[in-house]
């Protein structure tokens, strides 16, 4: 069974004054589990909608998508949330951290909106930001770490439920070009011990690291081919900290 | 997800949210410390005033029947009291020589009169003729030094007891007893002072008076007075029992036909607070509205800012929902906030409504009581979540995508 299956997913907004926009105009595919795939296109080409749809954040105007044999194209917000919190882990370009609080607490969020014990939330939270390198970082707030820790506490956070697939969006655009291959190897890492991973980016370089690349052009799908590991990027293998 | 874990973590939300806009979570909260401050003081004032009423009711003593020509609280047309003969002062003895559950039966008669002592005048004491059973039928007998004796009251000999602000007025520095007075110009030797009864029906109580010998008082004053006719029930038990043996030896000293109405009234304290209660019910009732207006301005104030915080955190909520916060979640977040610092500000009320209630104490004696504490606490919460409703409700149905990409 696929984690992911769209059947001829579409999404119209409503600009008013009868105006709407397809963003999505019929998108078919299939990501199998432990499967590391890029999202590319150009601004515009839909490929934000895709992911809004693909992380449950949105729900598409029409199609079928099941995750997991589930179908979550007509869920309640509820119903909704709960699959954001337990199967999908999000890492975004600007990294969204809650300021005010430590980094222990930025990855244990989740666990609490899962209703995990308090003991148990503070240690898994602990090892899961030793496993991205940041174990002594624990304490510390967003504005106390550098843009690529910020980036690992936003990676803990999204491992931490141990969700099916990791979804990260443009996850090296707020990084300088150093930082940023430090981040693609721990995901080449993460792909490495199971986790699936789709990658939405407008940066070749960046999608040459994903083992499947899908390209989208005006809300359909252009190209998805599989990338032959002779011309995938990779870093020798990191060890984990 | 527990809810209780929502709420904790809710919690700490607020508390951090608070303290990281410390200025503006404490204007707001103003607002409803200045509510809750005035809903407290209004309500310990109020209880001031029922204390007040219910020693004022009790210095008319509860087992005590006021037998004369008015009836205190009536219905009934007013010409058919008028009518009714005048009492006589010789009612009292009669009365007590037949009567068998009574204790004492004393008539009373008042005028009003100047006082003087030395340069010291009192224009506004009333002057009350009594007999030495006085004492006996009122159960007022809190009194420093004595009143007059059977033979002064007989011999209608110039003396007197007088009331505690009496005392005040003529001694502010002085041993009034064994002092003599003058009341419109005839000289009376100062017996005893009364205690203070204080209260809210000052010239009932015996703090504005001066009490002499009826004889004393029909030679210098006119006989021709309204008299009242006091009589105690030997207990509480016989009240009522005494009260049907008044009616019947009245009707027979004034010759009252049977099956007639009687042309007289056996007035009670209970009266008084039987009519008196629904009135003060009612103040109590307007009172509290009008500062309740305080609190409802202080609600409005933290709806406002909750609004504004809603807004300021879209990218949190954003934050929040995608990673696994439901609406109620959320929901609870902003309420949880809302009700917090509402809270503290009615702790913060409360605790400066404390000393206050203090300074009312000395004017009116009363005590902040203990069930507006827990009532101002629960209004306070009332209010956070009624006015941190609709803000939280604006961030739980935010849209997670549009959320996350505010800036």
């Amino acid at each position: 069974m696929s984690v992911i299956e769209l059947t001829n997913i579409t999404k119209v907004y409503d600009m008013g004054a009868a105006q709407q926009v397809a963003a999505l105009q019929g998108v078919s595919m299939k990501i199998e589990k432990n499967e590391y795939v890029a999202i590319m296109g150009p601004s515009g080409s839909g490929k934000s909608t895709l992911m809004n749809i693909i992380g449950c954040l949105d729900t598409p105007t029409s199609g079928l998508y099941l995750f997991n044999g589930v179908n979550v194209s007509e869920m309640d917000d509820n119903n909704l949330a709960r699959i954001r919190n337990k199967e999908i882990g999000f890492v975004f370009q600007t990294f969204n951290l809650l300021a005010r609080s430590d980094a222990l607490h930025n990855v244990e969020l989740p666990l609490i909106y899962a209703g995990v014990s308090a003991a148990e939330r503070k240690e898994r939270a602990r090892k899961t930001l030793e496993h991205v390198g940041l174990g002594d970082r624990a304490h510390h707030k967003p504005n106390e770490l550098s843009g690529g820790q910020r980036q690992r506490v936003a990676i803990a956070r999204a491992l931490v439920t141990r969700p099916s697939i990791i979804l990260a969006d443009e996850p090296t655009g707020n990084l300088d070009s150093r930082t940023g291959e430090e981040i693609m190897a721990l995901f080449e890492d993460l792909h490495a011990q199971g986790n699936t991973i789709i990658l939405v980016t407008h940066e070749a370089d960046i999608a040459e690291h994903a083992h499947r690349v899908v390209r989208l052009r005006d809300g359909k799908i252009e190209t998805d081919e599989h990338i032959p590991e002779a011309k995938r990027k990779t870093y020798a293998p990191r060890k984990a900290s | 997800m527990h809810f209780w874990t929502e709420v904790k973590e809710g919690l700490l939300i607020a508390f951090r949210a608070i303290r990281s806009n410390k200025i503006r979570s404490v204007l707001t909260t103003l607002g409803i410390v200045i509510g809750i401050v005035s809903v407290t003081l209004m309500a310990t004032a109020i209880e001031g005033v029922n204390r007040a009423f219910d020693r004022s009711a009790a210095a008319f003593g509860t087992d005590v029947m006021y037998i004369e020509k008015w009836p205190w609280v009536s219905n009934d047309d007013w010409s058919t009291f008028r009518n009714r003969r005048e009492f006589k002062v010789e009612y009292a003895n009669q009365l007590e020589r037949q009567a068998t559950l009574l204790s004492a039966v004393a008539p009373t008669m008042n005028t009003r009169r100047t006082l003087k002592y030395k340069d010291k005048e009192m224009e506004t004491a009333i002057i009350t003729g009594t007999t030495s059973s006085y004492i006996a039928a009122s159960g007022n007998s809190q009194i420093d030094g004595r009143f007059f004796s059977d033979e002064e009251s007989d011999g209608g000999r110039p003396v007197c007891a007088i009331g505690a602000v009496v005392a005040e007025n003529l001694f502010p520095n002085e041993d009034p007893i064994g002092k003599t007075i003058r009341v419109a110009g005839h000289p009376f030797t100062v017996l005893g002072v009364f205690e203070k009864q204080g209260g809210l029906f000052g010239e009932f109580t015996s703090d504005t008076r001066v009490y002499v010998p009826i004889h004393a008082f029909q030679n210098y004053f006119g006989g021709r007075r309204y008299v009242m006719v006091q009589a105690r029930a030997k207990s509480m038990n016989l009240l009522e029992d005494a009260k049907i043996e008044v009616e019947g030896i009245m009707r027979k000293i004034r010759n009252v036909p049977p099956g007639e109405k009687s042309d007289f009234s056996i007035n009670q304290q209970e009266l008084l607070t039987q009519t008196f209660g629904p009135i003060s019910l009612v103040i109590s009732a307007i009172g509290l509205f009008i500062t309740g207006l305080s609190l409802f301005v202080g609600g409005i104030g933290i709806m406002n800012i909750m609004f504004v915080s809603v807004t300021e955190r879209t990218k949190e909520i954003g934050i929040r929902k995608a990673i696994g916060a439901k609406r109620r979640t959320i929901l609870l977040q902003f309420l949880v906030e809302a009700a917090a610092l509402c809270l503290i500000g009615g702790l913060i009320g409360l605790l400066i409504a404390f000393p206050l209630s203090l300074i009312v104490d000395k004017v009116l004696p009363t005590v902040m009581p203990f069930s507006i504490v827990i009532i101002a606490i629960l209004i306070s919460l009332t209010v956070g979540v009624v006015s941190g409703f609709l803000p939280a409700y604006r961030a739980a149905k935010m849209d997670p995508v549009e959320a996350l990409r505010y800036e």
